[in-house]
C-alpha cells in the first residue's frame, strides 16, 4: 500500500548516483520522507525532532560510500540509530539473590498484562524455575478468574486468596503472595495488576502501593505495540506513578509498525525487554532490536 | 497561535498539535493545507479566527448531521441484534454490559451473548455485566462454536420476545484471516435468524495509525455500521476516528469514558473537537 522508506528515499536519490556527498537539499528531502515514515509508524512526535536532527547530523559528515548508493547509505545511518536507541542488545531478567524474584506488571487498560503474565510463568518454569502467579487485579469483572484460566492453561500455579470483582486489598494479596511465594519454595512471583489510566492517580498510588508492599526486581510496563502519539503521555506517567524497569511490548503479530517502542525507549530510557506476539501461551519472545527497527521503517 | 498574524511556526504547531492527537501525518497537512487555502481566500485573519476555521474544517470531516443512533429498537422481526467486534483489548466486552445497562435503564430487556468462546474467562466477564446490569446471558462452554453461540442468544432474544439482542465477540486482530472469517461466519449465521441491526466496532482511542487499518478490515468483513471509541477518559485524543469517518463514512456511536456502568456517551462531535483541539491557544 505505502511505499517503504526505501522506495522512496530511493527514488528520491536516483539523481545522485556519482556524487561524493550528499547536498543540504538532499538531506532535508531525506529528512522529509524519514519523518513521514516515523511518523506513520506511529514514532511520537518529540521523538521524531530529536531523532531528525541526529540523522541530518550524521548524514552531512556521511561520505557517499563506493560499495551503498546513498539511498543504501542513509538507510544504513537510520537503521544503525533506530537500533541504538531500542537498545543494542537484548536485556536479560533479573533475579533476586535471596529468592523469590518478584516481577510486577503494570499498563494500561487491556494491554495485555494478564495473558503476559500466563506467558512469563510459562517460560520461566520451562527454564527449570518454580513460578507463582498472583491475582492482584480486584477490580475489573473476573480478572481474577481470567488469570486462574491461564495458570491452568500454562500449568502453573495461581495464588488467588481473594474473588475480586471489587473484592478485596490488592496490596494485601500481593504482600501475602511473597510469604506464600517462600513457604511453598516458588522462586519467581508474577503479579498481575490492574489496567489503569496514567491520569488516574487513585488507581496509580495503588500501583505504587503494591510495589512497596513487595518492592519487586523488576516492574514490567506492558504496552500494546498499537498505540499512538500517546505513548509519550503513558510512558512518562506510568514512570512517574509506579516507576519501571523494562517494557514488554504486546500484540506485535499484527500489522502495527510499532513506534511504540522507539517512543518509549527514548523519552525514558528504559529497555524493551518483551515482545508478545499472539493470544496463545507460546507466542512470545525476548525482544530483538534490529527486527524491530526494520519493522518500524517498513523495510 | 500567539502572534497576531500567522507565520510558519503558528501553521506547524497546529499541525503538530493534529498529529499528537493520532489524526495521522498526511491528514494533518491536509486539513492545515486546506486551513491556509481558507485563510488566503477569506483575507488576514486572527488566531481567533483561524481557530475556528480549524474547528469547522474539523466539523465538517467529522460530520455534525450524521444519524448516530445505535439501533437497539425491537422491530417486526423481533428483537434488535447487535454485534460487537474489534482487535484485543479494545473495551468490546465492557461496552456490551454497558449498553445493556442504558438500555434497561430505559426499561427494555436485553439478552447478551457470550460469542467469545476463546479468550480465558470471556464469557465470565460478560456473565458478571449481564448480573450487574440485569441482562441475561447466553453462554457454551470454552472453544464452543461461536457462530452458534450468537445464533443461540437471537433465538432466546426471540423466545423472550426481548427489546435488544448485544452479541460480544472475541478479540481479533484483522490481519488474522481465519479469525476474520470466522467473524464473517458468526454475523451470516445470525442473519439466518434475524437481521442484524448494528455491528459496532470498537477502537481504542489510544490507538495509532493502526486503527485506520483495523477499521478497513472489519468494514470489508462485517460492515460496520458504527464505531465506539472507548478510554477517552485518558490522555488520548482518538484522533484516528477522523480518517476513519472520512475514508469509510461509518460514524462514530458512542464513546467509552471509563470502566464503570455508566461510563457510556453518545459521541458529541463537538466535544470531541474541542478537546481535540484544547492545546490550540
Ligand atoms: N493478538 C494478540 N492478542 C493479545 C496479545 N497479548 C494479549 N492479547 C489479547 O489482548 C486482550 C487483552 O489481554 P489481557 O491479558 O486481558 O490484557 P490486560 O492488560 O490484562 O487487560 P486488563 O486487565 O483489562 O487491563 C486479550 O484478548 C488477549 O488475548 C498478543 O500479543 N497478541
Ligand atoms: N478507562 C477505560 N477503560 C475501559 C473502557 N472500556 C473498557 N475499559 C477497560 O479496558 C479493559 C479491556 O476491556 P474489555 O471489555 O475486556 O475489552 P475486550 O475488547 O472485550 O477485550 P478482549 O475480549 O480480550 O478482546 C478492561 O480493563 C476494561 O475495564 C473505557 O472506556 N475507559
Ligand atoms: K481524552
Ligand atoms: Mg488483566
Ligand atoms: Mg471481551
Amino acid at each position: 500500500m505505502f511505499e517503504t522508506l526505501s522506495d522512496r528515499l530511493t527514488s528520491v536519490f536516483t539523481s545522485l548516483r556519482g556524487k561524493g556527498r550528499l547536498s543540504e537539499e538532499d538531506i532535508d528531502t531525506t529528512a522529509r520522507e524519514i519523518r513521514l515514515a516515523l511518523l506513520e509508524a506511529d514514532v511520537a512526535l518529540p521523538v521524531v525532532r530529536a531523532f531528525i536532527a541526529r540523522i541530518k547530523e550524521r548524514a552531512q559528515g556521511a561520505e557517499v560510500s563506493k560499495a551503498l548508493n546513498p539511498a543504501q547509505q542513509v538507510i544504513k545511518i537510520v537503521n544503525d540509530e533506530l537500533i541504538d536507541i531500542l537498545g543494542g542488545e537484548t536485556r536479560e531478567l533479573r533475579f533476586a539473590k535471596n529468592p523469590p524474584t518478584v516481577i510486577m506488571l503494570a499498563g494500561l487498560q487491556g494491554s495485555g498484562k494478564t495473558t503476559l503474565a500466563g506467558k512469563l510463568g510459562r517460560w520461566l518454569a520451562a527454564e527449570r524455575n518454580t513460578p507463582l502467579l498472583v491475582a492482584a487485579d480486584l477490580q475489573r469483572p473476573n480478572a481474577v478468574t481470567q488469570l486462574q484460566v491461564v495458570g491452568e492453561r500454562a500449568e502453573v500455579p495461581v495464588f488467588a486468596p481473594e474473588p475480586g470483582n471489587g473484592v478485596g486489598d490488592p496490596v494485601e494479596v500481593a504482600r501475602a503472595s511473597v510469604e506464600q511465594a517462600e513457604h511453598n519454595n516458588h522462586n519467581v512471583v508474577i503479579i498481575d495488576t490492574a489496567g489503569r489510566l496514567g491520569v488516574d492517580s487513585e488507581m496509580m498510588q495503588q500501583a505504587a502501593d503494591i510495589r512497596d508492599a513487595v518492592t519487586p526486581d523488576e516492574i514490567l510496563f506492558v504496552v500494546d505495540a498499537m498505540i499512538g502519539q500517546d505513548a509519550v503521555n503513558t510512558a512518562q506517567s506510568f514512570l512517574d506513578g509506579v516507576g519501571y524497569d523494562a517494557v514488554a511490548l504486546t500484540k506485535l503479530d499484527g500489522d502495527a509498525r510499532g513506534g511504540a517502542a522507539l517512543s518509549i525507549r527514548h523519552i525514558t530510557g528504559r529497555p524493551i525487554m518483551f515482545a508478545s506476539t499472539g493470544e496463545k501461551l507460546d507466542d512470545f519472545t525476548l525482544f530483538h532490536p534490529d527486527r524491530m527497527a526494520s519493522r518500524i521503517l517498513d523495510m | 497561535l500567539a502572534a497576531d498574524r500567522l507565520d510558519e511556526s503558528s501553521w506547524e504547531e497546529i499541525e503538530d498539535i493534529l498529529i499528537t492527537a493520532d489524526v495521522g501525518v498526511t491528514s494533518a497537512a491536509q486539513i492545515v493545507e486546506n486551513l491556509r487555502t481558507k485563510v488566503k481566500v477569506l483575507g488576514t485573519r486572527t488566531p481567533d479566527d483561524v481557530r475556528e476555521l480549524l474547528r469547522a474544517e474539523l466539523l465538517a470531516q467529522i460530520g455534525t448531521d450524521r444519524d448516530r443512533t445505535v439501533h437497539t429498537e425491537q422491530h417486526a422481526g423481533g428483537p434488535a441484534v447487535v454485534l460487537i467486534v474489534g482487535v484485543n483489548g479494545t473495551g468490546k466486552t465492557t461496552t456490551a454490559g454497558k449498553l445493556a445497562r442504558v438500555l434497561v435503564g430505559d426499561g427494555r430487556s436485553v439478552v447478551l451473548g457470550a460469542a467469545d468462546t476463546f479468550r480465558a474467562a470471556a464469557a465470565d466477564q460478560l456473565e458478571t455485566w449481564g448480573s450487574r446490569v440485569g441482562a441475561p446471558v447466553v453462554r457454551r462452554d470454552e472453544g464452543a462454536d461461536p457462530a452458534s453461540v450468537a445464533f443461540e442468544a437471537v433465538a432466546r432474544g426471540m423466545d423472550d420476545r426481548a427489546d435488544t439482542v448485544i452479541v460480544d465477540t472475541a478479540g481479533r486482530l484483522h490481519t488474522k484471516t481465519g479469525l476474520m472469517d470466522e467473524l464473517g461466519k458468526v454475523k451470516r449465521v445470525v442473519e439466518k435468524k434475524s437481521s442484524v441491526d448494528d455491528v459496532l466496532l470498537v477502537l481504542d482511542a489510544t490507538t495509532g495509525q493502526n486503527g485506520l487499518r483495523q477499521a478497513r478490515v472489519f468494514a470489508e468483513a462485517v460492515d460496520v455500521s458504527g464505531i465506539v471509541l472507548t478510554k477517552l477518559d485518558g490522555t488520548a485524543k482518538g484522533g484516528i476516528v477522523v480518517q476513519v469517518q472520512r475514508e469509510l463514512g461509518v460514524p462514530v456511536k458512542l464513546v467509552g469514558l471509563g470502566e464503570g456502568p455508566d461510563d457510556l456517551a453518545p459521541f458529541d462531535p463537538e466535544g470531541f473537537v474541542d478537546a481535540l483541539l484544547e492545546n490550540v491557544e
